[in-house]
């Protein structure tokens, strides 16, 4: 049983280890010291919540921050997002971020030569709907090389953040597109030790959503801690 | 535990070093307030890692519950950004500045005689998760008995507490340790 006046630790195996050599910059970086047990007060039960007024129109669609469309396959990824019982979480901030089709993100420190596309920027955000309902218009990142070990490259993949309902729900994490041959060999996809945690990160293709002679549809789904997934009592 | 319905919690993924694409628009937008707005504390420090390098990549996001007071869902952008809240990223020498509302401090008697602090998630390239820790300012009433604070060994208490300047009484120094001597102390969840 887990002490409900603490912070409750994830579910073995479904989030990665802060060390994992195989992912070479962890080494430096991931603490060593033991990690103390945190008691759950007014600090972790609460979080920030950010209002429709931090969106702007066009944020959820990276296909018009040009002057004129992107190369690459025309995408909309959707999905929703609920907490650990189930039950949607309405408002949550998503914030979405990604390489262009030949695998090139428009930053300083991306020295890989592929082409940057003038019409395409990359990052974008959006708020769920009451269902707890979020979408977004993109195109589909390409796999890009990385220097963790000779020939390493990442499979197509989207950052997402969110924040949920408590500081604790903050989830960073990336969704991989199905049928990516490179996922069994990232070393970042594989730091998650169970397999069908590992699994619930690759979206699915929808063609429900998906528009003839327009777009494909990817679909993908989020679970976020629970605010109160033990109950926290205010003082007696 | 959840109930019955319960799902997992979906997994964590490195922000990668790229993150700034996405989530500086929030930094962008973020209401424009100085030290000189009453309330107002600035912390400032470095990440560093192992070898006390800096880590030029890093993210910081700071809480604090105390305001209790969500942001109000307006078209306003500035309503709609949350009081007790700030993100930072680090700049080519580990450095990061952030000013935050600082007369947060909860209430005692709903909270256990937590003494003044912030939570901080400490995000990067090589941070398979976000890392969870806390800063306190200076030596604020109430410090022996934090209940957090209490939880951790005592040698190590003193990297989780902010140093004030010396000529600035609202502005503290504190710096992030990933790794190695002075490794700040990081929770459990």
């Amino acid at each position: 049983m887990s002490d409900p006046a603490m912070v409750e630790l994830s579910a073995p195996g479904t989030q990665p280890d802060y060390h994992f050599p195989p992912y070479a910059s962890t080494i430096a970086r991931s603490p060593r010291m033991p990690l103390v047990l945190l008691p759950k007060t007014r600090t972790e039960s609460t979080g920030p919540v950010f209002g429709h007024g931090f969106i702007r129109e066009g944020d959820n669609d990276l296909t018009v921050q040009g002057e004129s469309s992107p190369i690459g396959e025309r995408i909309i990824v959707h999905g929703r997002v609920v907490d650990e019982d189930g039950r949607p979480v309405r408002g949550a901030l998503i914030e979405v971020w990604q390489a262009n089709a030949a695998g090139r993100y428009r930053h300083k420190v991306d020295s890989y030569d592929a082409p940057l596309d003038p019409n395409f920027m990359g990052g974008g955000r959006m708020l769920t709907d009451d269902q707890g309902r979020y979408w977004f218009k993109s195109i589909k990142p390409g796999p890009y090389p990385w220097g963790n070990h000779h020939n390493a490259w990442r499979p197509s993949h989207i950052h997402f953040s969110f924040f949920g309902s408590g500081i604790l729900s903050r989830l960073v994490t990336q969704m991989y597109f199905p049928g990516d041959p490179l996922q069994p060999l990232d070393p970042i996809f594989n730091s998650i030790p169970d397999e069908a945690a590992r699994e619930r990160l690759v979206s699915r293709l929808d063609m429900d959503r998906s528009e003839s002679n327009y777009l494909l549809a990817y679909s993908w789904d989020i679970v976020l801690r629970g605010k109160n997934d033990t109950p926290f009592e205010e003082g007696h | 535990m959840s109930g019955v319905n319960a799902r997992i919690p979906s997994s964590s993924q490195t922000v990668g070093p790229y993150f700034r694409i996405g989530l500086d628009c929030m930094i962008e937008r973020t209401p424009v307030i100085t030290l000189e707005t009453p309330g107002m504390i600035a912390i400032e420090g470095r990440v560093l890692d192992q070898y006390g390098e800096p880590v030029p990549d890093a993210m910081l996001e700071f809480w604090s519950a105390g305001t209790d007071s969500a942001a109000t869902d307006t078209d306003s952008a500035q309503a709609s950004f949350p009081v007790g809240f700030r993100r930072v990223a680090t700049g080519s020498g580990g450095e990061f500045s952030v000013i935050i509302e600082g007369s947060s401090a909860p209430a005692p008697d709903r909270e256990r005689n937590q003494a003044q602090h912030f939570m901080v998630m400490v995000f990067a390239r090589g941070l398979l998760r976000q890392l969870l820790t806390r800063v306190y300012l200076g030596n604020p009433p109430g410090i022996e008995a934090d209940p957090v604070l209490s939880q951790v060994p005592e040698e190590r208490r003193a990297t989780l507490i902010a140093a004030a300047d010396e000529q600035h009484e609202n502005v503290f120094h504190w710096n992030v340790k990933l790794q190695g001597t002075d490794e700040t102390v990081f929770f459990a969840w």
